[in-house]
């Protein structure tokens, strides 16, 4: 187990680094250099050159990847161009917005997800069972800005139930929850359907499997089966999902917080994009990508835990 | 002789499938006795796995029981309340799955599994249902049982598995043990170990013990009397030694000139009987064996045969069984 973590965490840091060396890459391989590109283009010679000492520019490549990366370890991701506040702090204040968001999403969806799912079994093979079918399947293919664009316009604009934009009063965590609503339905629709089939399947193939045959053979009771014995089984590759779902519901919520106007790091991105804030955008991609792979790590390690068969696999 | 501790009368089971009704067990009439060994023998598909779910009262899904009935303590026990079918489940009739490897939950450790099948001591506290379980594996055979309880069952070898699914049958006791093709998933080593332990069993079990396999050597070193089934139904039943030194029925003939056991000369093929089982959705009218029979008469093709007592305790579904 143990060499296994330690080979799941050497992968993470080499997909990091790899990462920062390809954005370090797209920003040099842009045609004109950042300090120009963000200055524009009336900026004075002498103004430029002070921004590119700001953003260490004017040192070697290697130099200034070699700094970002021992900068990085000790919590210093650099500073805004224009406030000169310090990246990590930027990160820091919206994040926990982000991540509400992301959570509420997943949660929701997992909490949907695996109870349509679980009906969908026990009433397998009937109406309800194809009903939930395409119902599932619609909530996959249609495309979570379409959804948000419809929720805004009901909730919000025609209803006026729910908040259309911001993330709700610092301190009222009734308000933030109204605010949340919208954006996490927008973004974690697509993965109730998702989940809902990925349970409903992994469930049927458990099922039908000899050892809860034997398991019946000597006596269990159905829930003592079901509980012990089949749900810990269909409950795996759903973790793996939800993790991958993990990521792909943060690069989402990119767009949705800009659509519902909700700080958090996708419009701290987006800004610093427009900006060509170019330390802010560095930070916040390392700053994602370390999440990221943080959450898929950890649920392979939940993942082999729960499943002594995967832990063989990376054994040795 | 000791009167029968189950007995099956006329039981018939199909399976609804996409081409119609599988019949895969026809009027089957069969009994075990206390302190005996059955052996139950027949080619692959001729119903063996289906007759032993009966026994445990799980049948598939798709499976229905067309007539008959299953006698234990006085009872029908197919015709049982489901709470009723827990009860006997693995405390009265316990089951040695065909394939252990599929047959034994694959997250959990394998004590926890073991402790989980004494489900019916709910007086008995966990610490002791482990001690039992360790107490178990080591009867079997199987070295360092508690140190093998923490162990998934992918990490056993064939012949350990197999010997946990014994263990894990006679946890509670029971008085028939019903073991499907014990020994197929194993090498020949393997296969004669098992072989050995079911023996030592068989002399300290005073139930009845089942023995389902395609493998004639194994009913000779086991058992006392046989069943050998064709297409669904039982079509000789005797004592060991009378069905093979005397077979009744053409189809055993067969099965016993087909086994390796019996061949005097090296040869190039193993031989095999000619044909296939018919088809268990339309069967032919008349004798199911009909179309690979050797000595196959015009009424086989029209009337079915009925068993005919061929000797002491000795029965073939034939024709030609007094020829
Ligand atoms: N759930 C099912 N649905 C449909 N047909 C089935 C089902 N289970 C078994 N059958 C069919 O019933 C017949 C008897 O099957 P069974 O498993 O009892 O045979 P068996 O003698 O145990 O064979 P084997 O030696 O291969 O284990 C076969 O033709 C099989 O295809
Ligand atoms: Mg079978």
């Amino acid at each position: 187990m143990l060499n296994y973590a330690i080979k799941r965490i050497a992968l993470a840091l080499l997909i990091i680094i790899v990462v920062m060396l390809a954005m370090y890459a797209m920003v040099f391989l842009l045609p004109g250099d950042p300090a120009t590109l963000a200055l524009g283009p009336r900026a004075t010679p002498a103004l430029k050159q002070e921004l590119q000492i700001r953003m260490g520019l004017d040192q070697p490549v290697y130099v200034q990847i070699w700094n970002f990366f021992r900068n990085a370890v000790t919590g210093d991701l650099g500073y805004d161009v224009w406030s000169k506040r310090p990246v990590a702090e930027m990160i820091l204040e919206v994040f926990p917005k982000t991540l509400f968001l992301g959570v509420v999403a997943i949660g929701g969806a997992l909490v949907f997800g695996v109870a349509l799912g679980c009906l969908a079994v026990v009433w397998r093979n009937t109406w309800i069972d194809r009903l939930l079918a395409i119902l599932s399947v619609s909530m996959i293919s249609i495309p979570s800005f379409v959804i948000a664009i419809y929720l805004l316009l009901i909730f919000a604009v025609w209803l006026g139930w729910l908040p259309a934009i911001g993330a709700g009063e610092a301190g009222d965590p009734w308000s933030q929850l109204r605010a949340v609503i919208l954006p996490a339905f927008a973004i974690g629709i697509t993965w109730v359907g998702y989940i809902a089939r990925l349970v409903r399947a992994a469930m049927l193939e458990v099922m039908s499997a000899n050892h809860i045959r034997t398991a019946r053979a000597f006596g269990l009771p159905e829930h003592k089966v079901i509980t012990r014995y089949a749900l810990r089984l269909a409950i795996i590759p759903t973790i793996s999902i939800l993790a991958v779902g993990f990521g792909s519901i943060l690069s989402s919520a990119v767009f949705v917080e800009t659509v519902f106007s909700r700080p958090g790091i996708g419009t701290l991105i987006t800004a610093a994009v427009q900006k060509r804030n170019f330390p802010v955008v560095m930070g916040t991609v390392l700053f994602m990508t370390a999440f990221y792979l943080l959450v898929v790590t950890s649920a392979d390690l939940l993942m082999a835990r729960l499943d002594p068969r995967v832990r063989d696999v990376f054994r040795g | 002789m000791s009167e029968a501790l189950v007995s099956v009368e006329d039981l018939s089971i199909s399976y609804a499938s996409e081409a119609g009704d599988v019949q895969a067990l026809r009027h089957a009439n069969l009994e075990a006795r206390k302190g005996e060994v059955i052996g139950i023998v027949g080619e692959s598909g001729c119903g063996k796995s289906t007759l032993a779910s009966a026994f445990i009262n799980l049948v598939a899904p798709n499976a229905k029981v067309t007539s008959g009935a299953i006698r234990f303590q006085g009872k029908d026990i197919l015709k049982l309340l489901e709470s009723q079918k827990r009860q006997i489940r693995g405390r009265h009739i316990a089951m040695i799955f065909q394939d252990p490897m599929m047959a034994f939950n694959p997250v959990l450790p394998l004590g926890e599994q073991l402790i989980d099948f004494q489900e019916h001591r709910h007086d008995v506290p966990r610490s002791e249902k482990r001690a039992r379980a360790t107490a178990m594996l080591e009867r079997v055979g199987i070295p360092d049982p508690a140190y093998n309880l923490g162990r998934f069952v992918h990490e056993l070898s064939g012949g350990m598995r197999q010997r946990v699914a014994i263990a894990a049958a006679l946890l509670m006791t029971p008085e028939i043990l019903v073991a499907d093709e014990p020994t197929t998933a194993l090498d020949v080593t393997m296969e004669a170990q098992i072989i050995h332990l079911l023996r030592e069993l068989r002399s300290d079990h005073d139930g009845a013990i089942i023995v389902i396999t395609h493998h004639l050597g194994l009913i000779g070193e086991l058992c006392d009397r046989v069943y050998v089934m064709y297409a669904g139904e039982v079509v000789e039943e005797g004592r060991t030694e009378d069905i093979y030194h005397n077979p009744r029925h053409p189809y055993t003939k067969a099965l016993i000139d087909c086994d390796p056991a019996h061949l005097d000369e090296p040869v190039a093929f193993l031989p095999t009987i000619p044909g296939r089982l018919p088809d268990l959705v339309a069967l032919p009218s008349g004798c199911s064996f009909a179309d690979r029979c050797p000595i196959v008469q015009e009424r086989c093709r029209t009337t079915s045969p009925r068993m005919i007592e061929t000797g002491p305790q000795h029965r073939a579904r034939c024709h030609e069984a007094l020829r």
